[in-house]
């Protein structure tokens, strides 16, 4: 394309021709003046002489122009000037467009900042996160997908790979801080050395944590994200070197993250250096996350094959103390499989995100085949006027052109309002889209975004423009001029290109709508799983830490953790109160371990991974969960840290046949443990959501005497309060709550308030967000299908009217003519349901993944949507049909 | 394209030579190209104004050709076509193969004719 100087140079050589043009009939004209001829003759003869100026001019000119694109300009102006003339057909074909291109590109938007775009990261493909599968571990696998990393594992790592540029680990994590404002509870990230160096993103102010920070023996400095360093801090420049007390202790701000940077998908609040002793860690602990950044040139493969080699170094360079055994973990079958980071970031989200494109996408489909439909129409009218043309010998290419031009210009503009309605996708997206979308922040409209949507637009313009243009190129032979309007066999033919394009929006409507009721049923079925907990709306939950920095003994921690419960049951309107370790679906996991069973051995002496919670009198009773035998803890046998314990109903069956007959037998974690005495079980909680197995869960009490140290008492100090009310979630019920538990103690944060109702629905955000979109499409899809088949049904009874007419002169019911018409519609519905149904089934099985309780082939949405649509459609087409039976025969007749 | 008196179509490209050898002699503007030609040809060939202004863009888009601002014999403002050095070489790649062809031409007629 010619560039702004090529304009300008373009319009001098235009202005050349002109004046070259002018002097050479003036010329002319003085010689045939010369001649004698008087002046006005003169001139009148100079022009005959030289022809027609303009069409000189204009030949002359086209040297300078690149052809097809300046008549293409041109027959745009003549496209515009048509639309205009008939402004409903393009608003609603534009509107049509634009919904559909704008959601394409708002979930193209979202696909390509989640899916597709790198991570915010430099050289983000070197980045893996450390998965690591232990099969051996039985148990396991019922509430974690991977083994996580022991800081002796991470030592080992760092000191003896030899194909890292950088390795590190980290953990989530809570801490109060004091002594700014209201004490605050803040999310921080403990992270070892490496894990900066791995991600590799420069701090804003200040500097990163150095591996001065990481010893263990002193107190390091912290680091400040972003979006907290502007909340407290008011983002000023002058915080590095300042104290904040953290858990009651000063530490120093080593500098600030820059804005929108987390640790693998955590965003957190405060960088705290974990710091591990290079002697003394132990083989077990396995509670960090590990990532690394590969050095260039290393594949995935030879990672793996060297963590497999640092695996048995592990194995061989600690212990879990005197008399353990090191190769026990060989029972394991530790493996590592190390996952590219951003697969880790972005999970479980894909399916999800392609199934939401691919809905989309077919309803953009649906929506082009109806305007595909409005363009044949508009195409019939305009036959006779494209007949002359191509009679007057306009090319076929010329016509052509045309439509496409016309189809063209109305795709750009649908493409163009559609990046308006993208912009308000997205935002409707970012609300309803699920909580725990990875990457949310950095969704955007970007280039590609952009260029996906100029794809679409033209992609759409050429199909629309490419179906009249098809239709009527083959046409120039029959000239039928003037007795278009007559002829019954080319108003068939036209009708079976519209019939072929309602049997594709039937079966694609009818895909959709198996996927939506799919999905509404699989929501059905999660809602009818009993969670383990009872009327989340009054279930008010927060989460309180008490740092052994501020209450040093164990017990007072607890008698602390009591006197909170009392202030919050007093407080008006709060019928129980309780306390957990955790609460289900928080995705949080207090810990795992196996159990040994008096008098049970387990197969390879390998018994399975449990696990563990940590439970206060009450908390059942609070949340609901059922006693299935025996009874809950006292608080009489918590300070007096009876050996007691209670099990899930799941772990009752398994190692004791049936939950009475678990009562009062033992078992302990370690063997110089006293045993426990079971003396409940409780129904079994889905942990993991509704749609994931309840994990066989013991639970503890609150306080225990320590594993490694039986003299000492150990008391888990970050819990999750219930509370049961009717004045769950009101604002004035968390400042109550606030009060009473500053009224035991000034400096504790309360953190995570939320009822348990929040956090249900949190965890079938993926569904719910999956059922929304899928609902939105099906409906969107089914209007348009259901409009086709309206549309087809009543052009063809206007077209036949006329037959019709003749039908009924001859004697026809009026019952059968409307019944031909339904039967039409009937079949057109028919032969589109068999095609849906057959992609259905290919489809949703694709699909299987996101379903819970359903099957991907399930009988009843089979049938019933079939049913509902075929229903729908004879409706829809009955209306128009009901029409043709009143058509008066004599007017009909007339009317030619 | 250009028509002989008897109408006859010139063939293509000889309008381009017929142009580019009167510029060879000296810079014309448009008319003074339309009687040069005329003249020369002693009223065998007319070019054609509708040919030849969109010819004349065709060899300046070309390089054959540079149009300048100049005034013509009367006076008045018009652009002056000169031949450009990229021009001399056509016109003479050009000729050599007309006068090629002309010569093959020649030797056809006359064995028939024999």
């Amino acid at each position: 394309m010619l560039g702004f100087s090529g304009f300008f140079s373009r319009k001098r050589r235009y202005d050349d021709i002109s004046v070259s043009i002018q002097e050479h009939i003036d010329e002319r004209v003085d010689e045939l003046m010369e001649e004698g001829m008087p002046r006005e003759q003169a001139e009148q003869a100079a022009r005959r002489e030289f022809g027609n100026v303009t069409l000189i001019k204009q030949h002359s000119r086209e040297a300078w122009q690149w052809l097809t694109l300046e008549s293409l300009w041109a027959d745009l102006k003549h496209v515009f000037r048509r639309l205009g003339r008939s402004p409903g057909f393009a608003i609603t074909v534009v509107l049509t467009l634009a919904i559909g291109i704008g959601a394409n590109t708002a979930v193209f938007s979202v696909l390509n900042s989640v899916l597709l775009r790198p991570l915010p990261y430099p050289d983000s493909q070197q980045l893996v996160s450390l998965h690591l599968n232990a099969p051996g571990a039985p148990g396991l696998a019922e509430f974690r997908s991977e083994l996580r990393l022991s800081a002796s594992m991470y030592l080992t790592f760092a000191r003896h790979n030899r194909v890292f540029q950088s390795v590190g680990v980290w953990g989530p994590g809570t801490a109060s801080i004091t002594g700014i404002a209201k004490p605050e509870q803040v999310d921080t990230a403990q992270i070892s050395g490496g894990v900066l160096e791995t991600l590799n993103v420069p701090a804003l102010q200040g500097q990163w944590l150095t591996a001065a920070d990481q010893d263990s023996h002193s107190l390091g400095r912290v680091m400040l994200s972003y979006g907290y360093w502007q909340r407290r801090f008011g983002g000023d420049p002058g915080v590095v070197g300042r104290t904040i007390i953290v858990n009651s202790q000063s530490r120093v701000i080593a500098g600030v993250m820059p804005r929108g940077f987390k640790i693998v998908n955590y965003d957190f609040d405060l960088l705290v250096p974990e710091g591990f002793d290079p002697t003394n860690e132990r083989l077990a602990g396995f509670a960090y996350r590990g990532i690394a950044r590969m050095r260039p040139g290393v594949a995935l493969s030879q990672a793996n094959a060297d963590m497999a080699r640092m695996l048995n170094v592990w194995m061989n360079s600690w212990t879990n103390g005197p008399g353990s055994d090191p190769k026990w973990y060989l029972r394991w079958e530790i493996s590592p499989a190390l996952q590219p980071l951003k697969e880790t970031v972005v999970g479980s989200v894909t399916t999800v995100l392609w199934a939401v494109m691919a809905t989309i996408g077919v309803v953009m489909l649906i929506a082009c085949t109806n305007v595909a439909n409005l363009m044949l129409v508009r195409a019939d009218g305009r036959q006779q006027e494209l007949a002359i043309r191509s009679a007057l010998g306009a090319g076929r290419w010329r016509i052509a052109r045309e439509l496409l031009a016309e189809s063209l210009a109305l795709g750009l503009l649908g493409g163009a309002a559609g990046v308006a309605v993208a912009f308000a996708g997205l935002r409707l997206l970012r609300g309803i889209g699920p909580g725990q979308l990875p990457r949310l922040s950095e969704i955007s409209v970007d280039a590609w975004s952009i260029a996906f949507t100029l794809a679409l637009s033209v992609l759409c313009g050429l199909f629309l423009g490419a179906i009249p243009a098809l239709r009527y190129l083959p046409s120039r032979q029959r000239h039928n001029v003037l007795g278009a309007t007559r002829s019954a066999s080319t108003s068939r033919e036209r009708q079976r290109g519209r019939d072929l394009l309602v049997v594709a929006q039937v079966s694609m409507a009818l895909v959709l709508l198996i996927g939506a009721v799919l999905m509404i049923r699989t929501f059905m079925a999660m809602r009818d799983v009993d969670p383990g907990f009872s009327d989340g709306r009054s279930l008010q939950v927060m989460r309180i830490d008490i740092p052994e920095t501020l209450v040093r003994g164990s017990m007072t921690a607890l008698q602390m953790q009591n006197s909170i419960i009392e202030k919050l049951a007093a407080i008006p309107g709060v019928s129980s109160v309780g306390f957990a370790a955790s609460v289900p679906m928080s995705g949080n996991e207090p810990s795992w371990d196996e159990i040994l069973v008096e008098g049970k051995t387990f197969e390879g002496d390998n018994p399975p991974m449990r696990l563990y919670n940590y439970v206060s009198p009450g908390y059942f009773h609070t949340a609901g969960t059922r006693f299935v035998a025996g009874r809950d803890f006292t608080w009489t046998e918590i300070y007096g840290v009876r050996p007691i314990g209670i099990v899930s109903e799941g772990l009752a069956r398994e190692l004791w046949g049936s939950p009475q007959a678990a009562i009062g037998k033992r078992f302990h974690e370690f063997q110089d443990q006293p045993w426990f005495e079971v003396v409940g079980v409780v129904q079994d909680v889905r942990e993991n959501g509704v749609d994931q197995v309840s994990p066989a869960t013991v639970y503890w009490p609150p306080l225990m005497t320590d594993g490694s140290a039986p003299d000492k008492l150990g008391a888990w100090r970050d819990l999750y309060f219930a509370i049961r009310s009717d004045r769950a979630g009101t604002q004035s019920f968390t400042n109550e709550m606030q009060q009473a538990v500053w009224s035991v103690n000034g400096s504790l944060p309360v953190a995570n308030v939320q009822t348990m109702q929040d956090i249900y629905s949190d965890s079938m955000a993926r569904t719910s967000f999956t059922l929304v979109m899928l609902a939105i499409a099906g409906s969107m899809a089914f209007a348009l299908g259901i409009l086709g088949i309206y549309g087809v049904i009543s052009y063809a009874v206007s077209q036949r009217t006329r037959e019709i007419g003749i039908r009924m002169a001859l004697g026809a019911k009026k019952s059968e003519l409307s019944w031909m018409f339904v039967r039409s519609a009937l079949v057109l519905t028919g032969v589109g349901t068999a095609v849906g149904l057959g992609a259905a089934a290919g489809l949703m099985r694709l699909m299987s993944s996101l379903l819970f309780g359903v099957s991907s082939l399930d009988p009843v949405t089979f049938t019933a949507v079939p049913v509902a649509l075929v229903a729908a459609a004879a409706l829809a087409s009955y209306l128009p049909a009901r029409r043709a039976a009143g058509v008066d025969p004599v007017q009909a007749l007339r009317a030619e | 394209m250009t028509t002989s008196t008897e109408h006859r179509d010139l063939f293509p490209g000889a309008l381009e030579i017929m142009i580019l050898q009167s510029l060879r002699l000296k810079p014309m503007h448009g008319y003074a190209l339309v009687k040069h030609i005329k003249q020369v040809s002693d009223d065998l060939l007319r070019v054609e104004e509708g040919s030849l202004y969109p010819a004349l863009q065709r060899m300046l888009k070309e390089g054959w050709l540079e149009a300048e601002t100049g005034v013509s014999t009367k006076g008045r403002p018009t652009r002056i076509y000169r031949l450009t050095d990229a021009g001399l070489r056509h016109l003479e790649c050009e000729v050599s193969s007309f006068e090629r062809m002309f010569a093959g031409f020649t030797r056809v007629l006359a064995a028939a004719n024999a």
